[in-house]
């Protein structure tokens, strides 16, 4: 039997090692250092706070549920389909995941503004995105439904397909298999995508300032608030911002939950 | 700002050893000029001069809302010079003890901007209180939007907003592009925008006092003040009047 000897690990790693995790780890515990505490009741309890925070909350969600409905589908055609162009498609439907949000803002304001391409014919009709609530949804969605994209669509991929193949010799449909074999085996990645999906539409920031403006109970999310209150009232920023860290960490946690872990 | 590639850097390093006896500034300094966004244009022609005059000195602007800028300088920011577009923003730096004195270089005045064409028939302040057009004001937390806000108060209009945004040229953008009718923004911004919008008067309208100062903890204070000294010399005072600022 040989034993593996133990190595002390070396210090030209272990340095920059903890290097990397002060960097990491110290301006959140700055920020949970300075937040004020005391007043943090009052402060979170302004109305303005609340307007954020359900804003945030209610886009969120929806952006969400729109990259749940329309993503899984996606992912499925990118994954499954074997229609030629899907490796292209691949890429480009994951572009918004490595495009600076404010030029999905600008983006978005070509297609579906005032004068965009889409948007002048909405405005003929009556319709005005830019500045509603609906434009907070669209823009989250935007940079959001990549992460659930890319999760199912990897998913898909690596599954076993042996046990669909089974099912379908068995007599069972196309619909009954992918119900209840192909459904059930991508769920954690399907939850995993639109955990992440969620915690990155809830700190979306700059293509909802370029798309959606900011104002109060409308369009004005945490991100959007934490940073006007920069402006004049840190304290306030600070405690909106230690809301939103709180949030992203149970968001994590559920990441981190068995039921989610990938078998 | 402007940078300059290794050569003619080289050719000011000579010509500063030659200065170097009257010049407290060494070769390749820079000075770091935080600047309100309303500015932009004046205080980019006023650090190319003064690059031209100080060889080797690079002169570093940031542009940004006031408040944002104030808030950097109370946390710490390492700059020079502070220009806010609002002397009760300045006063947040002096109560912090960032700077020690301040002076009013130039005055502003809000405008209304409205895209070429003018397609929300925008004539007046009153018809910022419509509701069915699209209004963009700054946000009252930054000083652009308190001077809109009082200026509406004085005149009893109860406008009707559909963005506060967080600075004057975000507001400005959003005419630019049609995606409002109208937005309260610096006469200054109007006249920058040039045939890009359109400005109707904004009878009544407050004016807000530019505020500069060099900062205490200034890396850099000789040039933060020479900086200081070329905005309240004719030529600043020349390029201020050129944007449209009016005089203090």
């Amino acid at each position: 039997m040989t034993r593996r000897p133990r190595r002390r690990a070396p210090v030209g790693l272990v340095v920059p090692a903890l290097v990397g995790a002060a960097f990491l780890v110290l301006p959140l515990v700055a920020l949970l250092v300075r937040a004020p505490w005391g007043s943090m009741g009052a402060l979170l309890t302004d109305p303005a706070a609340l307007d954020a925070l359900r804003l945030s909350l209610v886009s969120a969600g929806a952006a969400t549920a729109i990259s749940l409905v329309l993503g899984v589908p996606l992912a499925w055609v990118l994954a499954r389909s074997g229609l030629p162009g899907m490796r292209a498609l691949r890429a480009a439907v994951t572009v918004p995941l490595v495009l600076p949000p404010v030029v999905g803002g600008v983006a978005l304001l070509l297609l579906l503004g005032r004068r965009g391409l889409v948007g002048q014919h909405l405005e003929a009709l009556g319709i005005q995105v830019p500045f509603t609530t609906a434009a907070v949804v669209l823009a989250e969605a935007f940079v959001a439904m990549p992460f659930l994209v890319v999760s199912v669509d990897g998913a898909l991929r690596a599954a076993d397909r042996r046990a669909e193949e089974l099912a379908a010799t068995l007599g069972a449909g196309p619909f009954l298999v992918a119900r209840r074999i192909t459904l059930p085996t991508i769920a954690p990645a399907v939850a995993a995508g639109a955990a992440l999906a969620f915690a990155r539409a809830l700190g979306e920031f700059g293509a909802t300032i370029t798309f959606a403006g900011s104002f109060p109970g409308t369009t004005r999310t945490m991100p959007l608030a934490i940073y006007l209150a920069m402006q004049q009232d840190p304290a306030t920023a600070v405690a909106l911002s230690v809301v939103l860290l709180a949030v992203s960490v149970a968001v994590l946690g559920l990441l981190r939950d068995p039921w989610l872990v990938r078998p | 700002m402007t940078r300059r590639s290794t050569i003619p850097a080289a050719l000011g390093l000579a010509a500063i050893a030659a200065l170097a006896a009257c010049s407290p500034a060494g070769p390749n300094d820079t000075v770091t000029v935080l600047a309100a966004a309303s500015l932009t244009d004046v205080f980019t022609e006023l650090a190319e001069d003064f690059e031209a005059g100080h060889p080797g000195v690079d002169v570093q602007l940031s542009l940004a809302g006031s408040s944002t800028l104030a808030a950097q300088v109370v946390a710490g920011a390492p700059a020079d010079v502070l220009a806010t577009a609002s002397a009760a923003t300045m006063q947040t730096v002096l109560d912090a003890d960032a700077a020690t004195a301040s002076t009013v270089f130039a005055r502003n005045t809000l405008m209304i901007a409205v895209p070429p064409g003018n397609p929300g028939h925008v004539r007046g302040p009153a018809d910022l209180a419509d509701p069915g057009l699209s209004i963009a004001l700054c946000a009252p937390e930054v000083p652009c939007g308190a001077a809109a806000l009082d200026t509406f108060e004085a005149i009893g209009v109860d406008p009707a907003p559909d963005t506060l945004e967080p600075d004057v040229r975000a507001v400005l953008t959003k005419v630019e592009l049609g995606e409002v009718d109208a937005g309260v923004v610096y006469r200054t911004d109007v006249r920058a925008a040039g045939d890009r919008v359109e400005g109707v008067a904004l009878p009544g309208a407050v004016s807000t006092d530019y505020d500069l100062a060099v900062l205490t903890e200034a890396p850099h204070p000789e040039l933060g003040a020479q900086f200081v000294a070329l905005v309240l010399s004719p030529t600043g005072a020349d390029a201020l009047a050129r944007a449209g600022f009016l005089a203090p």
